[in-house]
């Protein structure tokens, strides 16, 4: 039989509830063992999940695909014809890539569970990143406003080899890099304990200077935490744009900016960090 | 390029990603492509309806009603899958296809149990899951996308976690060091 509150429970773990409601369930979990054991599994799942699954991107030849079907598209629009989706040309080649990874799993080797359950996120981002096709061309009307420079910066990023200029998960070998490579010192940590895995650091221009930037990996997402030189006036207020959430936050000169299209939660949980650590 | 397609690739193509791996959560192999392709262009043509609401949230809602579309027609066109087909829709849908042929290598037998067992879940389970684990979006936007109430997304998402919890235990069971 199952408590009545596991719901709730559920909620708070995923961040779904009021302050108010957390702290009825925070007490309700004090004498309840049922749903604290509840609470372990959920993170336990998710732990699993998000380590275990393949975050796959889109192949490129889809992409293309779909770039050029957009491209007919336009000229429709213009001329008043119809077009036909064009054929699946990569079907074949796909369909036999699958059937040869479809052997019959084998059991699991005891010695191998450990290892797994601590879950390891090589290669996700890697994959994420080297399939983000180069087709993408960051808009042309997106360029005013400092968000909107920020979210391009940010989605130019995703491109093959943008990403990251100093390859690096040890803070002392990226931010050292940047004493030449940009005008901010910023705070340079690695939280993988806490799910944050310091994946290296770039040199970009926001907002008219050298800007620095810190690249984090968070499950399949990557979060690009931008800084630059505070100009006196305060930090904008975090917003949303076409999807990427952006927090802002100054600590003594440095503006910081962190973007992805993670959730809320998991982005200022990495602000947050941030934060703590100077 | 027009200002049209401008904003379009600046708003709802960096979420290419996101619907691809929607599509494939949802559809037998090989059929993501084909929805994928669709709902973007569908998004396209819709997108003037979007202003400034959840660009991801709203091509992943094309995208399954994309899908359902392709169902119904194969249905009326009382589809039969040949037997090689059949085989490999059956519980391998998560299976990862990257190009990159060392990814097969690495991929853990871990991994692939923990595919397999993801793949066994009864599709509104597995999609639910995945758009909260893996896209980490919150209770309203899977509504959204799935088109349910959020008490039913709730009660989804806790039928399906209880379950890939139940399967992977049974999964390590007979192992004597087995870590819950």
């Amino acid at each position: 039989m199952q408590c009545a509150e596991s719901l709730r429970v559920q909620a708070y773990f995923d961040r779904e509830v009021d302050a108010a409601s957390a702290a009825e369930i925070e007490r309700h979990l004090e004498h309840c063992s049922e749903c604290r054991e509840l609470l372990q599994d959920l993170e336990k799942v998710r732990g699993v999940l998000r380590s275990g699954i393949s975050f796959d991107a889109a192949p490129a030849a889809l992409r293309t695909r779909i770039l050029e079907a957009l491209d007919q598209e336009g000229v429709v629009e213009e001329g008043g014809t119809a077009t036909a989706l064009k054929p699946l040309s990569t079907q074949s080649t796909q369909t036999t890539r699958a059937m040869r990874t479809m052997q019959p799993a084998r059991r699991l080797r005891i010695g191998g569970t450990r290892g797994f359950w601590t879950g390891a996120l090589s290669g996700i981002g890697g994959a994420a990143i080297a399939a983000a096709a180069a087709f993408f061309l960051v808009a042309p009307g997106l360029v005013s406003p400092l968000s909107n420079e920020l979210v391009s910066a940010h989605v130019r990023s995703l491109m093959p080899a943008h990403l990251i200029d100093v390859v690096s998960t040890d803070k002392h070998t990226v931010k050292p890099w940047f004493a030449g490579h940009a005008d901010v010192s910023p705070a340079v940590a690695d939280f993988e304990a806490q799910g944050y895995r310091l994946i290296g650091g770039r040199a970009d221009y926001i907002d008219h200077q050298r800007s620095a930037v810190v690249v984090y990996q968070h499950g399949a997402h990557v979060i690009n935490v931008f800084t630059w030189a505070a100009m006196g006036a305060g930090s904008p207020s975090n917003t949303t744009r076409s999807g990427y959430h952006l927090a802002f936050w100054q600590q003594g000169d440095i503006q910081y900016c962190a973007v992805s299209d993670t959730g809320w939660d998991e982005l200022l949980g990495l602000v947050r960090l941030l934060r703590e650590q100077t | 390029m027009d200002d049209k397609r401008a904003r379009f690739e600046g708003q709802v193509l960096p979420h290419l990603d996101a619907a691809y791996r929607f599509a494939r959560w949802l559809c037998r192999p090989g059929e993501a492509d084909d929805v994928v392709q669709d709902a973007v262009l569908r998004a396209f043509k819709g997108f003037d309806a979007l202003r400034g609401s959840d660009a991801k949230a709203w091509l992943l809602t094309i995208v399954r009603n994309c899908h359902l579309t392709a169902a119904k027609q194969q249905q009326r066109r009382a589809f039969v899958p040949l037997p090689e087909e059949s085989d490999a829709a059956d519980g391998h849908v998560m299976i990862a296809n990257d190009s990159n042929p060392e990814s097969e290598t690495i991929l853990s037998d871990q991994k692939q149990v923990l595919n397999r067992l993801v793949a066994s879940l009864p599709e509104e389970h597995r999609t639910v899951l995945m758009l909260r684990e893996i896209e980490e979006m919150d209770y309203a936007q899977i509504a959204t996308v799935t088109n349910v109430p959020i008490g039913t997304v709730m009660s989804r998402l806790a039928r399906s976690r209880a379950a890939l919890k139940a399967k992977w235990l049974q999964e390590v069971e007979g192992a004597p060091s087995a870590v819950r």
